[in-house]
Parts: C-alpha cells; structure tokens; sequence
C-alpha cells in the first residue's frame, strides 16, 4: 500500500448518512481529505463530528452513503480491517500492557517485523524513550497522549483519526502538544484527520477546517479563508466572534454592494456577500472595528458610525475589549490592540466606529443572528 | 450503482449484526440460567408441592399431593412463636449490625488512608474460616465460667448465677456477629462513592457535623443502607445455626424448626408449608421496606 | 495548647476510626480463639469449651478424630469442582449481561438477585423437595451437594464478575479493534486479561462459599458428611480439638491468597517506579 500513489491514499466520503433511533446524526455527508493534508472537523458536541469519525474508523456502520480511501470502498471493512487508526478521546490506552506493549499491540496483530525496532523509533519520535516499561496510569496526562498517538501511529495508516485528543490536558500543555501534533504530522507525512470543539486549537494546526453543524458541513477552507470570508452565520459566530447587524440591500454599484444599516450607508464586497435578497446580516469581526472620539478622523474609509456609548470596558492585558451601544440600541464589540498609542475609552464615553469595507461580509437574513453562539 | 445497493447493504449487514450479537448473549447466559431455572426456580415448586402432600406420608410409604392446604393452618398454629422469634431476633440484629456496621464502614471510607485496602481484607477475612467454627467460639467466649461472664459477673452487671450462653443475648449477639459483613461491604460501597468534597461544601454551608451527616452523608448512602438490611435480615431470619449453638429451646427459631422437622421427623408437608410461609412473609416485608426507602437500585 | 486539650482533640479527630477498629477486633475475637483452640489440650476433661493446657498434639495429628480428613478431603473436592463450574457459567453469563443485548435482562437480573435474598433454609428445603419428588430422595450426596453449591455460588460469580465488567471502558475494545485485533483477538488479548481479577476473586468467594456451607448441604447431604457437617456433628457432642487446625490452615491460605495478590500488585507497581 505504501507503494501506491499519493491519489489512491486519500479519504473520500460520498453522501454518507448516519441516523440514529430518534434523530439524524450525519446528513448526506460529502468530503474529501487529500492524502498528506492535516485535516480538521470543527463543531460543538452533538454536531456529528465524532459520529463521522467513528464511521470512518469503522466504529459505527453508516445508513446509507460510501467512504473511500482511494479507490478501495471500506464502508463496511471492520475496524481491523482498514488502514485507519484512531487516538481516542480517552486514550483508551490498554491498562494491563505497558507504554512497549500499548505501542506494539497493532504491529503484533499484524505479525510486522522488528516489532521492538518499530517501537523504539516511535518512542523516540513522541520523546518518550524511557518509559517503555511503565504501564499507563504510571505516565502523566500528556505522556498517555504521546503514548496513544505512537500506539496509532506505529501502523502506518493511510488515515489517522485524532478525536478530542488535547480535550483532557491543561491549556499550558495543550498548546505545547498542538505544536508537537503538528510536528510529527509533518514529519511522518500521514494524513491527520482531527475532531475537535476549540476553535483556537482546529486553526492553529489544520490546513484545512471543516465546520461541522446538525449533520452537515456548513463551511470547508483554510483557516485564514473561513475566519474572514465566513459564509453563514453559524460560522461568523463559532469560529472567533462576529458582530452581525441587520440591513437592506440597495444594490451593486461595482465590485461593492451597498447596504443600508439603520440609517447608515455602508458597502460589502460583492464576492463576500452571500445572500441575493433585499436583507442580510452585515458582518465584520471586532478586531477590525476602529473606535475613535467624535470627530475623530481615522483611517477606515468608507463605513462609519456616529453615535456611539461605550457601555462596558474590558482591559485584557494585548488588548481592549469594548461593547458600544449605537443608536438603534445593539452592542457592537470592538477589539482594540493596546499599542500605547491611543486612549482607552471609559464607560460612557460618545465614540464614533468604523470599519474598511473590505473586511465586512454579507449573511443571507434567514438565517439565525444567533447561530454558533455557545452558551459557556 | 454502488449507491444505489449501499442502502440494502447496510440494512444487511446491521440486521446481522444485532441478530449475531443476540444469539451471542443467550447462549452465554443459556448454561447459568438453566442451571438457576433448574435448581432454584424449579424447586420452588416442588416446596409448594410439598406443602400440599398429604401429612400422612412418609419416605417409606411415598407422598402424595392432596392439596391439603391443611398443612399451613397447622404450620401456623404450632410453630407461630418460632417465627415471631425469628423475625424479632433477626430485626433487631440487623439493627445493631446496622449501627456499628456503619462505624466500621465510615472509617474505612473516611477515616483509613493508606490503610483502606488492608481494613477491607480484614473485613472480609473471617469468611475464610468456618461459620460453625467461629460460632462455637463464641460458645467458649460466653461461657458460663469464662472471661466475660466472670467480669461481668463482678461489676455486677450481671447477677451472681447469671449467664449470656443460652440466652437470647447470646443467640443474637451470634447473628450479628456472623452477618456483620454483609452489611459492611454495601455501605463501604456506598460510602466511598460520596465525593468528600461534598461534606466540605454542606459545612461551608453552615451546617454543623451532626447536620452535614444527617443530611448529606446518610442520604447519600441509602442505596448500601438497604442493600446491606436486606442482606443482614434476610439470612438471619431463615438462620438456625446460632440459635442451636448459642441458645437453649427457648430460643428455638423457626429455621430449627424446618430443619428437624424435614431431616428428623420427614414431616415434608408441614416443613414445606412452613418453609414457604416464611419466604412469603420476607418477600413481604421486603416488599414494603422498599417502597418506603424508596430504592429500586438492589443489584 | 494543653497536653490534656491536645489529646482531646486527637481523640475526637481518631473516634470514628477508634470505633472502626474495635468493631474489627470484635470480628476478630472469635477467630483468635480458633486459633488459640487448636492448641488446646483439653486432656480428660469433657468440657472443650475452656483453654486447660498447650500442646502441639492437635497440629501433629491432625487427622486424629476418625471421618474427619475424609469430610475435610470432601468438602475441598465439592468446593473445588463447585467453584470451576460455577465460576466458568457464572463468568460466561457475566460477560453475556454485560457486552450483549437481549430482551428479558429484567428477568434474569431477579432470577440472579433472588438466591443471595433468599434464606438458605428455603432454598435447601426447595432443593430436597425437588429431588425427593423426582425420585433422587434416596441418591443424596456428593452430587445433590455440588449441584446445590453451583447453584448459590452462581449468582456471586456473576454479580462480582459483571461489576468489573461494568466499570470497564468501552474504548480499550473499540481501540484493539482499531488496532488489528478481531473479535477473538480483542476478546483474548485485552477483554479477558482486565475481567480475570474479577474473576479469579468470584472463584475465590465461591470456594470459601462452598467450603462453609452448612445449612444447604446438610439438607441435601444423605449419609455423605462434609467438613461443616462433622464439625455441627461432633458439636453435639464435644469437638475434636483438630477441628481448629483445620480451621486456622483454611484461614492462612486464605489471607495468604489474598495478601500475596495484592502484595504482587504492589510490588510489581513499585518495581515499575523505581
């Protein structure tokens, strides 16, 4: 199989349903991971992220619809009998076998050669020499990580599947262990196809993000792509947080269509507006937000707010974190990087916002403003 | 096309699944169930059976089923006070095993650190010798001139003849002793699935040691409180072994009775009757104890 | 603080424990007296319930009193064929509760419950109804008792066994699946070797259930006598003293068996550490 070309490794999944006694959990699911890429499926629990990868994994059987990896269909190959490994949520790291054991579980099955040879590189790999001999509960939380991911990927698979795999680490370790996945995922050169609910750690490590909702996928792209050009509202607010105020469509007037925001002319490129009616959601990020005194001139061209009250002042250290009440009464947030340069605003200050035209985007109005907004 | 076939594939393939899968689970189960179906569920008839011989039978004449329910009203009539005594005898056992049962199984779960594992071997430890053996210890330890009588005899506690052997005392001091570790190993399990964390917070919350356990810690251990009643009272009331070693025939309970009245007498019929009479009345109390606890989690 | 304020408090912070242990001890109390009877030398005297002098005759002749190594001898057969039986159909029914779905679970879960709630009394009676009537009344013995043993043993098996089974994650299945293990394989390799704790400590239980138990068997036992039958036997009359060393050898290897188990874990642990 490793001499196959790199075409026939990659995963491909074609209308692929699942559906559960009282609900659908994947809904004619259509993606295709190329082999080599570090792939990443985003989306709050209950989404079908994990339900996708198990069906993958071989773990659940799937209603209906086909999983390919190349052109050899596994739908409905047994877990043993794919070239997938998965590391699990739990690590499920096997408590009567040591980490040497754990690791050549797989490769035993397999009767591979040099079974202990195999084991030692992979040991070296996730830095963990050493330890060969301990059994798991003796390895801390991020060593049962390592463990689990050399478990899997000691086989070699064509695909492995990582599932919440940084879930259970503190945030100092976890950022440790993004940079080390994607470490080894270079440089073992195996597709990496990850679940995960964090936002922060989907962008910092995949080339390409799915965002997951109710059963399907609402968004696919590079991170950079989905965060700024997001297509619907559901992404604006899971990935990073958007603020999307509601407007009426006057028209195209170039590459630019003019929205009419309570009041206030402002323009939307025409590539990032994604609804063809009369109303949408307008749609730009609180980084890029400009807040200035009444009057002020500053270097936004294009849309600008009069009329704002700074209601709520959030200092975090890089930045400052403002919530502007405007006239027809939302909140908008503003970010703004603390350089030094310029004042922070007090609690009830009159401000005027402001933003570049190109950074806004365009959401059609029938979807929920809401959408993607979690409740922690 | 494979789209089109993948649907009834799937259909396929999870149908034999669950059907593999199920057939799987019954033969596993087959040889135990047939064997409590054959030796415990099946002989429950033949007790009823049994109760409903004629009592003019015998092992060498035979028995015959005459539905002669007569055999219950003469279980009652003559043996009633064995089997109020084997209630009130097992009752208050529980009782005592209950009280210092909890002691024992507070401080292994609470109190033990380190030593948890160990205090729970020893909990377990005197299953491994004899029943009978211990129990006729006990016959030694209480006897008349022993150490205890002696002592207590000196503090006056007790009167200058007194005496424990072959009095209820002894009978029942008996039964908790050889139950007390069905009583302990439930609670223990309950007890140590409380999160400390919780008795913490209810003193945060202002409550004293007294409240914090009344109202945390015991509630949260009903589960093992019944599971571990039950399996205290449930043997101690069908238990005659102590009653023969530790009582004289004014402790006689009614498992004495069952035993000679099936091993000596061979009175099958009232033995049946009286057998069942004492299962019907512990499925009973059972029954109601339950539902006022209000814990249907047994197993 | 004061020595007598000081002490106060440790006694009030070590009460319950203090209590805990006095509970043990009383636990404890009878067994040291075995121990203590089977050096006894009761000598003339017909009372052999008072300590009268120490020897070692008792632990040399063990087999002195006459029928009593046989009853010993056949109590450890029952014990051991009962044990191996019911461990092996108690496991498998475990295992089918646990890892398979089926309909009438509530079922079997009363029918397993019901013989640890059932006085023994009445389900030794049940059981000499069932073989009077089917004609086994006059063929009682070694095999009316093992069956019966089987029988009370079982529902233990299966209760120990399917709590470890229970409390075993999913996953480990799940993830020897992943890794190229097939159902047997998965079953063998991972499955089994974390339930066999469970299961060897259910064999553990079934044998001493076995070895102890009186008011089944003497029900079910004819003319054949097991150890608990020769000890309740000879109580009616005056108890060999070799009745205790009996006693104290099933006590040692016990805690031995179960000491060394946990011992091994430890120190296997710690040999890991180190």
């Amino acid at each position: 199989m490793s001499q196959a070309s790199e075409g026939s490794r990659s995963l491909h999944l074609s209308q692929v349903t699942k559906e559960f006694a009282s609900f659908t959990a994947v809904d004619s699911l259509d993606l295709d991971v190329a082999h080599g890429s570090f792939f990443a499926l985003l989306g709050p629990s209950g989404c079908g992220k994990t339900t996708t990868l198990r069906m993958v994994a071989g773990l659940e059987t799937p209603t209906s619809g086909s999983i390919r990896i190349g052109d050899t269909d596994i739908t409905y190959a047994k877990p043993y009998q794919r070239p997938v490994n998965t590391v699990f949520q739990s690590y499920a790291l096997f408590p009567h076998l040591d980490v040497h054991e754990n690791i050549a579980f797989g490769l035993r099955r397999r009767r591979s050669a040099e079974v202990d040879r195999q084991v030692k590189d992979m040991l070296d790999l996730v830095e963990l020499d050493g330890q060969a001999r301990k059994k798991p509960h003796q390895l801390s939380g991020g060593q049962q990580q390592r463990v689990a991911l050399a478990r899997a990927l000691v086989n070699g698979p064509d695909v492995l599947l990582l599932d919440e795999p940084l879930g259970a680490l503190d945030l100092k370790l976890r950022r440790a262990m993004q940079i080390e996945l994607k470490r080894i995922q270079t440089e073992v050169g195996l597709t990496f196809v990850h679940v995960t609910h964090d936002q922060e750690e989907a962008m910092t490590m995949a080339d390409t993000v799915a965002v997951m909702n109710a059963g399907v996928i609402e968004q696919m792209g590079a991170p950079a792509e989905l965060y700024e050009n997001p297509r619907t509202t559901f992404v604006a607010n899971f990935l990073g947080q958007s603020n999307l105020i509601a407007g009426k469509v006057l028209g195209r007037d170039g590459d630019f269509v003019k929205v009419d925001m309570h009041g206030i002319a402002v323009s939307v490129p025409a590539q990032r507006a994604h609804t063809d009616g009369t109303e949408g959601w307008v749609g730009i990020r609180p980084e890029k937000v400009l807040i200035a005194e009444v009057g002020e001139d500053i270097d936004a061209p294009g849309n600008h707010l009069e009329g704002g009250i700074v209601t709520d002042v959030s200092f975090v250290g890089v930045s400052t974190q403002y919530l502007v009440r405007m006239p027809w009464g939302q909140e908008l947030q503003v970010f703004e990087q603390n350089t030094g340069r310029r004042k922070i605003f007090a609690h009830g200050e009159k401000v005027d916002l402001s933003w570049r035209p190109e950074y806004a985007f365009l959401l059609d109005s029938s979807q929920d403003v809401n959408a993607g907004i979690e409740d922690d | 096309m494979a789209a089109l076939t993948a649907p009834a594939r799937a259909a396929e393939d999870s149908a034999k699944r669950v059907g593999g899968s199920r057939w799987t689970g019954y033969w596993l189960l087959a040889p135990g169930a047939i064997w409590l179906g054959l030796f415990f569920v099946v002989p429950f008839y033949s007790l009823v059976s049994a109760s409903l011989f004629d009592p003019n039978g015998s092992v060498l004449t035979g028995y015959k089923v005459n539905y002669h329910v007569g055999n219950f009203a003469t279980a009652v009539k003559d043996y009633h006070p064995e089997l109020l005594r084997s209630l009130w005898y097992a009752g208050l056992a529980t009782l005592i095993c209950l009280v210092i049962g909890y002691v024992l199984a507070y401080a292994i779960a609470f109190k033990a650190g380190r030593w948890r594992n160990l205090l729970l071997v020893l909990v377990i430890a005197p299953f491994f010798t004899s029943f009978l053996l211990r129990t006729l210890s006990w016959k030694l330890i209480l006897a008349d001139h022993g150490f205890v009588v002696s002592t207590l005899q000196h503090l006056h506690v007790l009167g200058h003849d007194g005496r424990l052997l072959n009095t209820w005392l002894a009978v029942v001091a008996g039964i908790v002793y050889n139950f007390l570790p069905f009583m302990v190993l439930p609670l223990y399990a309950s007890l140590e699935k409380i999160d400390g964390r919780l008795v913490e917070a209810a003193g945060d919350l202002y409550a004293s040691p007294f409240t914090a356990f009344f109202k945390v810690t015991w509630p949260l251990s009903l589960p093992g409180v019944v599971a571990g009643t039950l399996l205290t009272f449930i043997p101690a009331a069908g238990d005659y072994i102590n009653a023969q070693l530790l009582g004289s025939p004014g402790e006689r309970m009614v498992g004495n009775v069952i035993q000679s009245l099936f091993t000596s007498s061979q009175d099958y019929a009232t033995a049946g009757a009286l057998s069942l009479i004492l299962m019907i009345i512990i499925i009973g109390m059972v029954l109601v104890y339950i539902r006022k606890v209000g814990t249907e989690d047994l197993v | 603080m004061s020595p007598l304020a000081r002490a106060g408090r440790w006694v009030r912070g070590h009460l319950v424990l203090g209590l805990g242990v006095l509970v043990l001890a009383y636990m404890f109390v009878p067994i040291a007296v075995v121990v203590l009877m089977s050096f006894n030398d009761p000598g003339k005297s017909k009372n052999v319930y008072a300590f009268r002098g120490f020897t070692l005759h008792n632990w040399e002749h063990p087999c002195g009193p006459a029928g009593m190594c046989h009853a010993v001898g056949l109590s450890v057969s029952i014990g051991l064929l009962a044990t191996l039986v019911a461990t092996i159909i108690g496991s498998m029914a475990a295992f089918g509760l646990v890892r398979h779905e089926f309909s009438g679970r509530g079922l079997a879960n009363t029918i397993i419950f019901l013989p640890m709630a059932s006085p023994e009394i009445v389900m030794g009676s049940s059981l000499l109804a069932l073989f009077v009537s089917t004609g086994f009344g006059g063929r009682l013995g070694f095999w009316t008792i093992f069956v019966a043993h089987v029988m009370f043993c079982l529902s233990f098996v299966i209760v120990t066994v399917r709590a470890r089974l229970a409390g075993l994650d999913d996953n480990l299945e799940q993830a020897a699946m992943d890794l190229y293990a097939d159902e047997r394989q998965t079953f063998w390799r991972v499955t089994f070797p974390l339930a066999l704790p469970g299961i060897l400590g259910a064999a553990l239980l079934s044998f001493s259930l076995s070895f102890d138990d009186f008011i089944i068997t003497n029900l079910n036992a004819g003319q054949t006598t097991t150890f608990p039958m020769f000890v309740w036997g000879a109580a009616q009359r005056g108890v060999p003293m070799q009745v205790n060393v009996i006693g104290t050898v099933m006590f040692v290897i016990a805690i031995a068996i179960v000491l060394g188990g946990e011992l091994n874990n430890r120190r296997r642990a710690r040999a890991l550490v180190g």
